[in-house]
């Protein structure tokens, strides 16, 4: 379920992941903190490196469900985000789009999208040129998190793989 | 053409057996009308036809196995016959076959023809008017035996039902393996029984939604492999790969125009959204069909290819549309709770099936084109895409159970009572229902 950005040759690439915030699960308010993520304590990478950007800034958003709008949480990440690629130009970003798999493929994929363009919009408001940033949409397609049984995408307060 | 095609000659009728009273056709006597929701599966019995070697009990097998998973067909166990057919050119002893209650018996014979060919004769009885209701021969070479059965298939059904059969087809599929967040997805392709699968791509690539040419042995599909999404051509029997146009951005939810001319899809826009446009494989002219600033996708035409049903969100969730084969006058259908997509024109242009999701659960069901009508066919944790028959009776489409780890294929007639697996050694999704072949 961690996908951890790469950087793949030069001008080094980060990966964005804008997802839902699991499976009908929206109501859980999954955390855009990196710290809740579980990935990784603050502070023990390199600055500037893109473990650093995962695990100080935080690679990925959620969303609610059906939805593609910038939640205040992850207009926090963003933020941060925009910040940090704009101390370090020399980044080239790819924002994955996500959906999960509890919607019909063609939908999903077109959401995804929709997903990765609103993230992609909001850092190039906030100063990141729009030509470091690529975008592309997996729909449900490699989820993130997987979550195929009923008791995952109930909406309880009981603790569950979402 | 599909290569095929070249071996395999039908020859047409073979002189009855008995008398046939020309003006008096037996299918008065001996009818399945399938537009009724209940039909009572017609005892029918289909004997191993006379060969040298085990292929004619064979193509009986496979004659069996399709008319019996059609739900309008039970046939009989082959230890309540009392005849024992040796020579199929004369009428069987329709006292024998009445006695099990067998309204229908199929004979045949296989026999090997100097060339190597396999010539195929079979003939069709109606037990109590005690009449031969069709005979029919066929020549193919042997590698080609289960397309001489499901074309036997086909006749009978055909001469039972007064509809079009559809057991001489194939379906293209996604298959599926590896754990769900590394899965790889190859195309494949089968005969609709889930015989003779074999894949149609490496699986280096993530590729989705193949559909068929309504004319040719060709595909439209999507594909990763350029780094974005795009939808791409495929011919089956060559392997050839062709991207569908220049698009910019991803293009995705390609389908044929019903002339096998044009392929119709989205094309996401620089803002998030997705909207419809066509490509004419012939000129390369690209149309745009809608410009709504919200997700339009999943474009399927009416067989007479006037109109278009798809998807969009331009109302807030996700509802079925339809409008002009020019994009024109776009009115949306569907009006009940929850949200529906994947719609998807009947070829007999009367319904539409789709994909609804409503109260946590995934159903497949049809509404005739001006939204009125729906009927839910089928519900289930996960399951999406149907894809129609050719002769519109029954759909096709892949559902997953919860925690069931991954995707299986599905068919459903229009009464939805005879749901049937369709046998595939992986997981599979995205069919797509071949025309009948010829």
């Amino acid at each position: 379920m961690r996908r951890i950005a790469a950087i793949t040759r030069n001008p080094a690439a980060i990966v964005l992941i804008a997802m839902l915030a699991i499976a009908g699960c929206a109501n859980k308010q999954t955390p855009n903190n990196p710290g809740d993520l579980g990935l990784g304590g603050a502070g023990s990478a390199t600055p500037g490196s893109s473990q650093d950007f995962t695990v100080n800034i935080g690679d990925r958003i959620f969303f609610d469900t059906d939805s593609s709008l910038i939640r205040a949480d992850a207009q926090q990440t963003l933020s941060r985000q925009a910040q940090w690629l704009n101390q370090y130009g020399t980044y080239a970003i790819t924002v994955e789009g996500h959906a999960d798999e509890r919607g019909t493929r063609e939908y999903n994929l077109a959401l995804g999208a929709r997903r990765a363009a609103a993230a992609r919009d909001f850092l190039v408001a906030r100063g990141v040129a729009a030509n470091r940033i690529r975008t592309i949409s997996y729909g449900k397609e490699r989820p993130v998190a997987v979550c195929d049984n009923i008791s995952c995408c109930r909406r309880t307060a009981a603790p569950s793989p979402c | 053409m599909m290569k095929s095609l070249t071996n395999l000659f039908k020859i047409g009728m073979l002189a009855a057996g008995l008398a046939l009273a020309a003006s008096q056709p037996a299918r008065a006597v001996l009818e399945i009308d399938i537009t009724q929701g209940v039909v009572e599966p017609l005892p029918v019995a289909i004997t191993d036809f006379v060969s040298s070697d085990a292929i004619g009990q064979e193509i009986s097998a496979v004659i069996t196995a399709d008319l019996k998973r059609s739900g309008l067909f039970a046939p009989i166990d082959k230890a309540a016959f009392i005849e024992t057919v040796t020579n199929p050119d004369v009428a069987p002893r329709f006292d024998d076959w009445k006695v099990i209650n067998a309204q229908a018996i199929v004979t045949g014979r296989v026999t090997k023809e100097a060339d190597g060919r396999l010539r195929a004769e079979f003939r069709l009885w109606d037990t109590f008017a005690g009449q031969q209701l069709v005979g029919e021969q066929f020549f193919a070479n042997p590698t080609n035996w289960r397309r001489v059965a499901h074309i036997i298939a086909d006749a009978i059904y055909e001469r039972l039902t007064g509809e079009k059969g559809y057991f001489d087809t194939r379906v293209v599929f996604v298959e599926e393996t590896g754990p769900k967040n590394q899965r790889v997805k190859r195309l494949a392709i089968m005969d609709q029984d889930g015989a003779n699968q074999r894949a149609l791509s490496d699986g280096r690539s993530i590729v989705l939604t193949p559909r068929f040419s309504p004319n040719r042995q060709e595909i439209t599909y999507m594909s990763y492999e350029s780094g974005q999404p795009q939808v791409y051509l495929l011919q089956i029997e060559t392997g050839q790969r062709e991207l569908v146009g220049n698009f910019p951005g991803m293009t995705f939810a390609p389908r044929f125009s019903p002339d096998g001319q044009k392929v119709i899809m989205s094309l996401l826009r620089d803002d998030g959204n997705s909207n419809i446009y066509t490509m004419d494989l012939r000129s390369r002219t690209t149309t745009r069909l809608t410009s709504s600033n919200s997700i339009d996708t999943s474009p399927s035409y009416s067989p007479d290819g006037n109109r278009v049903v798809f998807t969009s969100d331009r109302g807030g969730r996700p509802h079925i549309y339809v409008m002009g084969a020019d994009g024109s006058n776009p009115q949306r259908i569907s009006f009940g709770d929850g949200t529906y997509s994947t719609p998807v024109w009947s070829p007999r242009g009367d319904l539409i099936a789709f994909t609804k999701q409503t109260g946590g659960e995934f159903q497949i069901g049809v509404m005739r084109v001006d939204g009125s009508g729906e009927r839910i066919l089928s519900s289930g944790f996960l399951q999406e895409g149907p894809t129609w028959a050719p002769n519109g009776r029954v759909l096709m489409f892949f559902r997953e159970a919860a925690g069931g780890g991954g995707p299986r294929l599905f068919s459903i007639d229009l009464t939805g009572r005879n749901e049937q697996s369709i046998p595939t050694p992986n997981f599979a999704s995205d069919p797509a229902w071949s025309p009948l072949l010829d």
